[in-house]
């Protein structure tokens, strides 16, 4: 049972725990019973999430698709169509952390090579898509990510990593590797997207009169 | 109606109706993939793109309702260009093995690429290749070919109801899939050849035997079920090829069931092709002649009375007709077309007729099913039911069933009660179900065969049709009481009184040594092993299957697509098969080998030709006399009277209905005689059995 989009090896069977079944709750109470099979990206996601907690690769296997069809009441096929279609459901295993670097032209002018490189160097991965020889990380190469303002963007699970280069990527992945997770967000001395240093304009008319 | 102009000329459409429809109102050709007149609009394949006035950029004309006023342009240079250029993108991955593929010649591709296509292509990068699925013995991939029109999709989750194909990934890695590599598990998958605007999806059976221009195409009767399909045989060569749906939107639309198409094979294994006579216990082959003399030297001093005959599943009207008249011509009245012990309420035409016409079924707004499982017994009207379910929405269309699904019924279906005697329930208004039938504007109950073969059918009957009238099924205007027949022979039987006359046998009581001579026409379902050793049985028939082992005369009769043919569907519609091919050998049609035997033993029939045998067939029931599918509504009136005391006798017995069906893929001697048939079998397995009574 292994198509191109999916892996041989899938395990025998899968429940949601109880922190999932908490979260289907909440979801499936937003849309009205007998049109449930909206719920199938959140379900979907809840389960990918539900695998990285447990076994630490956060992935969706075919029998988590099976069981979110019958929750659903929907046919297995239409949730393999949207699991295999949307690119943030992993349909194969993936490392503990999933590294997505953005190779679109805004990041790519401000030096996303340079990032994947880093990648290459501090995991060891040779590719897209591959993962460390230790099983902590996968690259993915990602289109855009929404924060060209902060290019290039390394995304970390479901943190952004923003003005990156190749020092502060392997400082990020050193982190990561030792278990600890850095603050999201830029990493470089600017509040969100601000400009560098603080800010230029709208400032406390003190300092405008002082100038 | 919303006025639109096509290229300068004004037609008028139904509101609702797309700018595709308005263009063909207007008698435009439009170039399309996806689109497809039964299934819902997907608008992929961008191929029937239109000029709108005042639109900014081409349209996708299928997927574009009209609005009144609406100027749609469909031969300008933008529509042509960009006609063009959406077919430079379908045939980029499209691998042009045209002179290997199957669908070569009747390919929309190739067809609309000799219009909108390019003689030289500007791609020069690699071309993607997908693996192909292994879809079960019937269809065939070449995924490659596949350009992801969805029809296949939309056709097997909207019509078949077994949503098992779908399309995974995106973008170039997008392809069709049951995912699991299994057989589809659907009745009708043969109709996804049909769909398939190129050669991705083809059949199996008939892979690489022929050219679509080879064939000589002869329009006939589909009678591996009792609901006459419209088909069209082709031949090439004096072999049946393969065989198509004909479009009739009154009996099939324009589908086909999967043992109407495939068990073709069966046609050219196990046939009779001479004349055998049993001489000390074994068949020997005889000529034509001494067949039929020795034939009639058995009938030599035999009583009239104690002649009989049994009529099988795919006879055509012509031969029941002429084998009535030779036995009736002798004295006997001992005939029976209902090999399965049937009961009929035969006092009008309406008792054994599917009243309401198929086209019925769109109109129905509640649904009990009593005895009967259309998915085996008639795929082709299950996906009607289906239709009707889908279109009528949520809580639309309410189905009940007494009986046991032995599949999954492709609509949902609330199970009433295992026995008849669930019927008193919703006749006394214990039953909630009974309130639905009752609010129903035009309630519809079908009653099949597991239901009528059983001791209790006629009291089975009087309890149906007393709820018909309870619940309003039975108006000047709606009949909604249907008999569901499994074979095809069946009514045209009925409607020429093929049953017992007043002091006649049964088939039961023939079977079990009522009758000296015992003509079975055909008849092979019947418990032969009943037969005493000392009944003489004479087989006429196409097939060397269980009776013709039996026999003591074999007489080589010819198959459906062998003969100029007359049958009856389950709503009574009189419809003309034509012959496609010669039958084998020796093999004749049977109406003429009845005719020269009738000479042979001194009874010699008023007939000569097939008009006068039909002449004849109409002076019996007037019914026979419309030809082909013009047919007026045939649909027998039902009287709104009570139910006929005749028929009101026994009482309903709690015992489970079983369903008749046991295996939809090997019911009669033809498709037990094809391979792929057996195939299928052996692939889908036999439904469950039902615990015995």
């Amino acid at each position: 049972m292994s198509t191109a989009w999916t892996p041989a090896e899938q395990p025998d069977s899968f429940v949601f725990d109880a922190a999932s079944e908490e979260e289907i709750a909440g979801v499936l109470s937003k849309y009205p019973q007998e049109r449930k099979a909206s719920a199938v990206m959140p379900l979907l996601y809840i389960a990918q999430r539900q695998m990285g907690r447990v076994t630490g690769s956060a992935w969706v296997p075919v029998v988590a698709m099976d069981v979110i069809a019958q929750r659903l009441d929907m046919a297995v096929m239409r949730v393999y169509e949207v699991a295999s279609f949307y690119t943030m459901f992993n349909t194969r295993p993936i490392g503990r952390y999933h590294l997505q670097v953005c190779t679109t032209t805004p990041c790519w002018l401000r030096g996303s090579d340079d990032v994947v490189e880093a990648c290459q160097k501090a995991t060891g991965i040779q590719h897209f898509g591959g993962t460390s020889a230790d099983g902590l990380f996968t690259m993915t190469e990602v289109e855009c990510l929404g924060a060209c303002a902060n290019a290039p963007i390394l995304q970390v699970d479901d943190d952004y990593y923003e003005d990156m280069n190749a020092e502060r990527t392997q400082a990020v992945i050193a982190e990561l590797r030792a278990g600890r997770r850095p603050e999201p967000g830029p990493t470089v001395n600017r509040s969100v997207s601000a400009p560098l240093g603080g800010r230029k304009t709208l400032l406390p008319s003190s300092t405008v009169e002082q100038e | 109606m919303v006025r639109v102009i096509v290229d300068g000329t004004p037609v008028d459409v139904p509101p609702g109706s797309s700018a595709l429809q308005a263009c063909e109102a207007a008698g435009k050709e439009i170039p399309r993939f996806c689109y497809h007149e039964r299934l819902s609009v997907a608008g992929n394949c961008r191929m029937c793109l239109v000029e709108v006035a005042r639109a900014p950029k081409p349209v996708a004309s299928c997927g574009f309702p009209v609005a009144d006023g609406m100027q749609i342009f469909t031969d300008t240079e933008v529509v042509r260009r960009a006609r063009r250029a959406v077919m430079e993108f379908l045939l980029i991955n499209h691998p042009l093995d045209c002179p290997i593929c199957d669908q070569g010649g009747e390919c929309d591709l190739q067809d609309q690429a000799y219009g909108y296509g390019s003689g030289i292509s500007r791609y020069k990068e690699d071309k993607r290749a997908v693996t192909d699925k292994d879809l079960g013995p019937l269809v065939k991939t070449v995924m490659t070919r596949c350009i992801q029109c969805t029809r296949c999709v939309r056709f097997s989750t909207e019509v078949a109801g077994t949503p098992e194909l779908g399309l995974v990934s995106r973008g170039e890695n997008a392809e069709i899939t049951t995912y699991v590599e299994k057989a589809l598990t659907s009745e009708l998958s043969g109709n996804l050849i049909d769909v398939c605007p190129v050669g991705a999806l083809t059949a199996k059976p008939a892979a690489f035997h022929a050219r679509s221009w080879e064939y000589k195409k002869t329009d006939s009767i589909d009678v591996m079920d009792a609901l006459g399909t419209n088909i069209q045989v082709q031949a090439r060569g004096g072999e049946v090829m393969r065989i198509v749906p004909r479009v009739n939107d009154e009996v099939n639309e324009e589908w086909l069931s999967d043992k109407g198409r495939f068990s073709i094979d069966g046609l050219k294994r196990k046939r009779l092709d001479r004349p055998w006579v049993r001489v000390h216990g074994k068949l020997s082959s005889v000529s034509w002649k001494d067949a039929l003399i020795a034939l009639a030297r058995r009938f030599d001093g035999v009583p009239g009375d104690k002649v009989g005959a049994i009529a099988g599943d795919l006879c055509d009207a012509e031969s029941l007709c002429a084998i009535k008249d030779l036995l009736q011509g002798m004295g006997s009245s001992n005939l029976d077309c209902r090999q399965d012990g049937a009961w009929y309420d035969t006092s009008s035409r309406s008792g054994y007729l599917f009243n309401s016409d198929i086209s019925g079924i769109d109109q129905a707004d509640a649904l009990l099913l009593v005895g009967t499982m259309p998915r085996h017994e008639a795929p082709v009207l299950n996906a009607r039911i289906r239709k009707r379910f889908v279109e009528a929405g949520r809580g639309g269309f309410p189905i009940g069933m007494i009986g046991t699904p032995t599949a999954d019924m492709t609509y949902d279906v609330s199970v009433l009660g295992s026995g008849p005697d669930t019927l008193a329930d919703l006749l006394d208004g214990q039953h909630a179900f009974a309130e639905v039938l009752k609010n129903a504007k035009k309630p519809m109950i079908i009653l099949g065969h597991a239901a009528l073969t059983r001791r209790d059918a006629p009291a089975i009957y009087a309890a149906c049709r007393d709820l018909a009238h309870a619940c309003g099924a039975i108006t000047p205007q709606w009949q909604g009481l249907n008999i569901l027949h499994t074979a095809a022979s069946r009514v045209g039987a009925l409607d020429l009184g093929f049953v017992p006359g007043p002091h006649g046998c049964d088939a039961a009581s023939m079977l079990r040594g009522g009758v000296e001579i015992l003509w079975l026409l055909g008849a092979d379902e019947v418990q032969l092993d009943r037969i005493p050793p000392e009944t003489f049985v004479v087989y006429l028939g196409h097939h060397g299957d269980a009776a013709a082992k039996r026999a003591d005369i074999i007489l080589p009769g010819a198959a459906y697509t062998e003969k100029a043919g007359t049958y009856v569907n389950t709503a009574g519609r009189v419809q003309r098969a034509f012959r496609a091919v010669f039958a084998p050998g020796e093999a004749r049609e049977d109406w003429r080998i009845i005719r020269a035997f009738s000479e042979v033993v001194g009874h010699t029939l008023p007939y000569d030709t097939l008009e006068e045998l039909r002449a004849h067939m109409a002076q019996i029931n007037p019914v026979f006399a419309y030809g082909n599918t013009a047919v007026p509504s045939l649909v027998g009136e039902q009287e709104s009277g009570a139910t006929p005391a005749s028929v009101r006798d026994g009482t309903l017995m709690a015992t489970p209905l079983r369903p008749v069906v046991q295996d939809y893929y090997q019911t009669n001697t033809i498709s037990r005689a094809s391979q792929t048939m057996a195939e299928c079998s052996r692939v889908y397995g036999k439904a469950p059995a039902v615990a015995a009574e």
